[in-house]
C-alpha cells in the first residue's frame, strides 16, 4: 500500500555547493559539492532513511529539502508544488510542513528559556494568541512524547539525553508538520534510551500522520526502523531500496561493507574476512569516475572513467556500480552472506 | 598465577556542592595476562572514575573509601604521584583516549607530543641525548608503520588536524605503545569514529593484542564491540559490578536481569523497542539493596531489603544478584 | 545553575567588592542623612580651615573649612551617578550596534566594526579630554565625553557573542520553527550575550569613576563647590604637604570604589565564564 503512495516530497538532480568565497584580499576558496544530482522520493506516511558516514552530504541534504540550506541545482516539490529556486525565507515559508529535529537535541533549545516557553514560542510565531490554549497545546504535547507536563517549567540542563529528544520532538510536533527530518535521532543515548526514543518515533508516526526522513549510521537501527534505504556516498547515492530487499542483497560493495562493519553481537567471524581498507573520503577531494574506487574491494581501473548511475536491479532497487551485475553473482567471496543482518520487518512496526 | 589486572571492591566517593556521591560503590575486575576484557556500562554508571582511579588521575574532591588495584602485584593506590608518573603511566599502563582530537595539542607537531612524553616515560636503555631520540623516533615510525599510518616517515613533522579521524586514533593507539606497556587501558576509542572506521580500529587493536603481548582493558558502551574484539565481560551498573566473565557465555546465558534488559534493547537482539524503564540511580542517594530492583522486572521484596551478594551463574560468570544465590 | 548570589558566596574577593558596592550604593542614596555635616556641600568656615583629623571631624577639614568626611559621603553620588549615566548610556549605543553588526553580515557590519576598532584604537582619555575640551567643561559634557568613548567595549563584546550565537544550534533551530530575525536577535540572543555585558559593565563603572575623577582634577569635569572626589583632590595640591589629610581620604574612597566594582566584576566574570563553570 506504502509502494503506491503519491511522494510527498520529490528531490530532482538536486546538487548542493557549500562554502566558497572570494573576496577583497583574500585567498579565494573553491566551493565543495556536498550533494550531487541527488534524486529522491519521500512517500506519504513512510520511513525513508538515508545512510552514510561522515562527510557524506546526508546531513547537507536534509537541511536543502528543509530551505535552510539553499540548493545550487535541481528541483525540490512538496505535495506536487515546486519549493526550490525561492529566496531563503519564501523556501522555508513553503516548506513549513516539513521540519527538522536536531541530532544534539539539547544545544538545539535556548538554554535561557524554559522548555514551555520554547514550545509555545512555536505557537506565538504560527499567530496562536490565546496564551490559555497555547499552555494547553504545550501540556497535551508534552504528555504525547512521554514527558510530564509539569516539566514545562523546567530548563534544558535539567533534562536527560533521552528526554531532550522527546523535548525536541514535542516542540516540532506542536507545528503540525507532515515531514520530520530526524538527523541521528539516537546518536550518542544509551542502548536502553534509544530502544524506547525509537519507540516513540513509531508510535507518534502513527498518531499524526508522520512521515519520516530518518538520517543516520547506525545499519542496525535502520533495519528495523525504516521502509525504504538509501545509502549515501560522497554526496551521492549509491544504493536505494526497500529495506528488507536492500539487507537481504546488498548490490554495492560500500552497502556490503557497511553491513560487514557494524558491530554485531554475533561476533567477530564473518567480519574479519571482509577488506575495509582507507578512510572515508573528504568532499573537497572527490576522485573521478566512481567516488567509491579507491576503497572499493572489487574495483577495476576502467571505473573511474566515468560515474556510475543508479540501474535496477530489482523492483524499487537500484544500485550505481559499474560492477553490479556481476558483483551480484560472487557473493560469498566478500564474506558477507543474505541474511546475516538483523532480521527485517517482524517488529518494525511494533 | 597472580592477574595482570586485579581491582578489588573499589568504592569512590566525590565530594559536590549537592553533597557526597559514591560513584563507584564496590566495583570489582579482573583482567588476565594477553586477554582483552570489555568494561560495559551505560553513561553515569562510574566507568570514567574507573578508568580514573586505576590511572590515579581521579578529580580534585574524589577520595578512595575502600579497595585496592593491584598491578602485577603491586597496589597502585599507595603509590605517590612522583612514582606513578615514574614507574606506572605510559610506561608500564598505555591509555587511548576517546575523541583524538581533543588529546592532541593542535599547535604541536605530532612528533614533538609524542616525542615528549617517550623522553619521560620510555625505559632506560642506556643511551643519552641525541642518541635516545633517534631512537624513540625510530620506534615511533616502526609503530606507525605497523598502525598502517600512511607516510609514517613524515606523519611525525605533521600537524594533529592535517590527518583524518582514524589516523588520529592510529597516532594515539602508537603512543600508548611508545614506551612498551603490558596493560593498555582505552575508554570509547571507536565511539567518535565512522562505522568502517571502527572495524579496522577493533581489528587493530585485537592484532596488537597478541603481537605486544598485551592486554587491552576496553571500555564501551555497546555490546556488539564486546562481542567482536574481547575475551572477558565485565558488566557495571550504578558503581558496582553486576555481571563478569567471559564473552560468549554472558552473552548466551546473560545471567544479571540488568544484562539481560540490556542486550534485548540491543537492535540485533530486540523483538520490539522497549528499552529499560526509570533511569540509574543518582551516586548522591543510593538505595539500599539491588541498584538495579526499582528498574527490574523480577524483583522480589528481598533485593530491596539487603544488597545481593555474589554469586556464580550457571553459565560461570560471576553475578551479584539474589536468584543466584 | 544555582543562584549568582550563592556562588558568588564562596568568592571572597568578589564579596568584598560586592560588600564595597552595596556601601557606596547606600551613601549615595543616604550621604545627606548620613553626613554629620550635610551643610558643608556648599558652606564654608574659614575659622577652622585644614584641620586636622580629629574627633569632631575624622577626616580633617579643608582649605575652606568643609568637613572632608562629609564630602567624601556627599560625593559618592556624583560619582555613582556620572558611573551610571555614563555605562548605561555607552551600552545603550554599543549593544545594539554589537547586535546588528553579529547577526548581519556585509558592508553594515564591516562599517560599524571597522569604527568600533578605530575608536578603541584612540587612548579614551585622550578623547574624552578632547572631546571635554570641545564642549564647556560640565559635568554633563564630561559624561558625554565619556559614554562616547566606552561604547566600543560593548560593541565587540556583543559583536563576538552574537557571532558565537547566530552559529549556534539552538538559533538554527529557530531559524527551523521559523522564527524572524528581530525575534531570535532580541529574544534569543540578546539575553543570552548579556552576562558577559554585565561583567564588563560593572568594572566600567569602577573606571569610570577613576577617569571622571581625573576628569574633575583636570577641571573638565565638576565645577566647585560641588563635592567632587576628583576635584577634591585637585584642591589638594596646594597645601599636600602640610594637609595630608586633605588629599588622602578622597584619594581612598576613588580607589576603593574603584577596587570595589572591579573585585565584583571578575568575580562576576569567573561566575558567568561557561569554561571556569564547576560541571556537576
Amino acid at each position: 500500500m506504502i509502494a503506491t503512495a503519491p511522494p510527498i516530497v520529490s528531490v530532482r538532480d538536486l546538487s548542493v555547493l557549500l562554502g566558497g568565497r572570494r573576496g577583497f584580499l583574500r585567498k579565494p576558496v573553491p566551493p565543495v559539492a556536498a550533494v550531487k544530482e541527488v534524486s529522491l522520493d519521500l512517500r506519504e506516511g513512510e520511513i525513508l532513511a538515508l545512510v552514510g558516514e561522515s562527510g557524506c552530504g546526508k546531513t547537507t541534504l536534509g537541511r536543502t529539502i528543509l530551505g535552510l540550506q539553499r540548493e545550487s541545482a535541481g528541483e525540490i516539490q512538496f505535495d506536487g508544488a515546486a519549493v526550490s529556486g525561492l529566496r531563503p525565507d519564501a523556501a522555508r515559508a513553503a516548506r513549513r510542513d516539513i521540519q527538522y529535529v536536531h541530532q544534539d537535541a539539547g544545544a538545539a533549545l535556548d538554554p535561557w528559556w524554559s522548555i514551555g516557553r520554547t514550545l509555545a514560542e512555536g505557537l506565538v510565531i504560527r499567530g496562536v494568541r490565546n496564551a490559555a490554549e497555547r499552555r494547553d497545546r504545550v501540556a497535551e504535547m508534552l504528555a504525547a512524547v512521554g514527558l510530564d507536563p509539569a516539566s514545562a517549567r523546567r530548563y534544558p540542563h535539567e533534562f536527560s539525553g533521552g528526554q531532550l529528544r522527546r523535548v525536541a520532538l514535542a516542540r516540532i510536533l506542536l507545528l503540525r508538520p507532515r515531514v520530520l527530518i530526524l538527523d541521528e535521532p539516537t546518536s550518542g543515548l544509551d542502548m536502553s534510551v534509544q530502544a524506547t526514543v525509537l519507540n516513540l518515533l513509531l508510535e507518534l508516526r502513527e498518531r499524526f500522520g508522520l512521515t519520516y526522513l530518518f538520517i543516520s549510521h547506525d545499519l542496525s537501527v535502520v533495519a528495523r526502523l525504516s521502509d525504504r534505504v538509501a545509502i549515501m556516498y560522497l554526496g551521492r547515492i549509491v544504493e536505494t531500496g526497500a529495506t528488507k530487499a536492500l539487507f537481504d542483497r546488498p548490490a554495492h560493495p560500500y552497502t556490503r561493507i557497511l553491513m560487514a562493519a557494524a558491530p554485531r553481537l554475533a561476533g567477530r567471524q564473518a567480519a574479519e574476512a571482509l577488506p575495509v581498507r582507507g578512510d572515508p573520503p573528504s568532499p573537497t577531494a572527490a576522485p573521478p569516475g566512481c567516488a567509491f574506487l579507491d576503497r572499493c574491494p572489487i574495483g577495476e581501473p576502467g571505473c573511474a572513467r566515468r560515474v556510475p548511475q543508479l540501474i535496477a536491479v530489482g523492483s524499487e532497487h537500484r544500485v550505481a556500480c559499474h560492477l553490479a551485475s556481476r558483483a551480484a553473482n560472487d557473493w560469498a567471496s566478500y564474506g558477507v552472506f543474505a541474511g546475516q543482518t538483523a532480521p527485517v520487518g517482524a517488529a518494525r512496526h511494533g | 598465577m597472580i592477574p595482570l589486572l586485579k581491582v578489588d571492591s573499589l568504592k569512590v566517593s566525590i565530594r559536590t556542592d549537592d553533597g557526597t556521591a559514591r560513584v563507584l560503590d564496590d566495583v570489582g575486575l579482573t583482567l588476565e595476562r594477553g586477554r582483552i576484557l570489555g568494561v560495559v556500562g551505560e553513561s553515569g554508571c562510574g566507568k570514567s572514575t574507573l578508568i580514573r582511579a586505576i590511572m590515579g588521575i581521579l578529580p580534585k574532591g574524589a577520595s578512595v573509601d575502600a579497595g585496592h588495584v593491584w598491578f602485577e602485584g603491586e597496589n597502585l593506590l599507595v603509590f605517590s604521584e612522583a612514582e606513578l608518573n615514574g614507574r606506572i603511566r605510559s610506561s608500564r599502563i598505555g591509555f587511548i583516549p576517546q575523541d583524538p582530537l581533543l588529546a592532541l595539542n593542535p599547535v604541536f607537531k605530532v612528533g614533538t607530543q609524542l616525542l615528549e612524553a617517550m623522553r619521560w616515560h620510555a625505559p632506560d636503555d642506556g643511551t643519552r641525548g641525541r642518541e635516545r631520540r633517534r631512537r624513540h623516533v625510530e620506534r615511533l615510525v616502526g609503530l606507525l608503520r605497523r598502525m598502517q599510518v600512511p607516510d609514517p616517515e613524515t606523519a611525525l613533522e605533521r600537524y594533529p588536524h592535517q590527518f583524518s579521524g582514524g589516523q588520529r586514533q592510529r597516532l594515539l593507539i602508537a603512543a600508548s605503545l611508545a614506551c612498551a606497556p603490558t596493560l593498555v587501558i582505552a575508554d570509547e576509542p571507536t565511539t567518535a569514529l565512522d562505522v568502517t572506521t571502527q572495524h579496522q580500529i577493533l581489528l587493530l587493536l585485537r592484532e596488537l593484542v597478541g603481537e605486544f603481548g598485551l592486554s587491552l582493558l576496553f571500555v564501551t558502551h555497546d555490546f556488539g564491540v564486546v562481542a567482536e574484539l574481547c575475551d572477558d565481560l565485565c558488566v557495571i551498573y550504578a558503581g558496582q559490578t553486576v555481571e563478569a566473565g567471559p564473552v560468549q557465555a554472558v552473552l548466551q546465558a546473560p545471567a544479571h536481569p540488568y544484562t539481560r534488559a540490556l542486550l534485548a534493547c540491543h537492535p540485533d537482539r530486540a523483538a520490539s523497542f522497549v528499552g529499560i524503564p526509570g533511569r540509574v540511580p543518582s551516586p548522591l542517594a543510593r538505595p539500599a539493596g539491588c541498584q538495579f530492583a526499582a528498574r527490574c522486572g523480577e524483583a522480589e521484596p528481598r533485593c530491596r531489603e539487603a544488597s545481593p551478594p555474589q554469586a556464580r551463574a550457571r553459565s560461570g560468570a560471576d553475578v551479584r544478584c539474589v536468584q543466584y544465590a | 545553575m544555582k543562584p549568582i548570589l550563592a556562588r558568588l558566596s564562596r568568592d571572597l574577593p568578589a564579596m568584598l567588592g560586592l560588600g564595597v558596592v552595596v556601601v557606596v550604593l547606600l551613601l549615595a542614596i543616604f550621604g545627606p542623612w548620613i553626613a554629620p555635616h550635610p551643610e558643608d556641600a556648599s558652606a564654608s568656615h574659614l575659622l577652622r580651615r585644614l584641620k586636622p583629623p580629629s574627633a569632631d571631624f575624622p577626616f580633617g577639614t579643608d582649605n575652606l573649612g568643609r568637613d572632608i568626611l562629609s564630602r567624601v559621603i556627599l560625593g559618592a553620588r556624583g560619582a555613582l551617578q556620572i558611573a551610571l549615566t555614563v555605562v548605561v548610556v555607552a551600552m545603550l549605543i554599543g549593544v545594539p550596534l554589537g547586535l546588528v553588526a553579529g547577526y548581519r553580515s556585509g558592508w553594515l557590519s564591516e562599517t560599524i566594526m571597522r569604527v568600533t576598532d578605530v575608536v578603541l584604537a584612540i587612548p579614551q582619555l585622550v578623547l574624552a579630554l578632547a572631546l571635554a575640551q570641545l564642549l564647556t567643561p560640565s559635568l554633563e559634557s564630561a559624561m558625554l565625553a565619556l559614554s562616547l568613548t566606552y561604547w566600543p567595549f560593548f560593541t565587540r563584546i556583543v559583536y563576538a557573542e552574537t557571532r558565537r550565537l547566530s552559529a549556534s544550534l539552538f538559533v538554527d533551530a529557530l531559524r527551523g520553527v521559523g522564527a524572524a530575525s528581530p525575534r531570535i536577535v532580541f529574544l534569543h540572543i540578546l539575553p543570552n550575550a548579556l552576562s558577559p555585558v554585565i561583567v564588563r559593565a560593572t568594572i566600567g563603572l569602577g573606571f569610570t569613576i577613576l577617569v571622571a575623577a581625573v576628569l574633575g582634577f583636570l577641571g573638565m569635569g565638576a565645577t566647585p563647590p560641588a563635592p567632587d572626589w576628583g576635584l577634591a583632590i585637585a584642591d589638594s595640591r596646594t597645601y599636600l604637604p602640610r594637609a595630608w589629610w586633605y588629599a588622602t581620604f578622597p584619594g581612598l574612597a576613588i580607589l576603593i570604589t574603584v577596587m570595589g566594582f572591579n573585585l565584583l566584576g571578575d568575580g562576576l566574570r569567573d561566575i558567568v565564564d561557561p569554561r571556569l563553570r564547576r560541571s556537576r
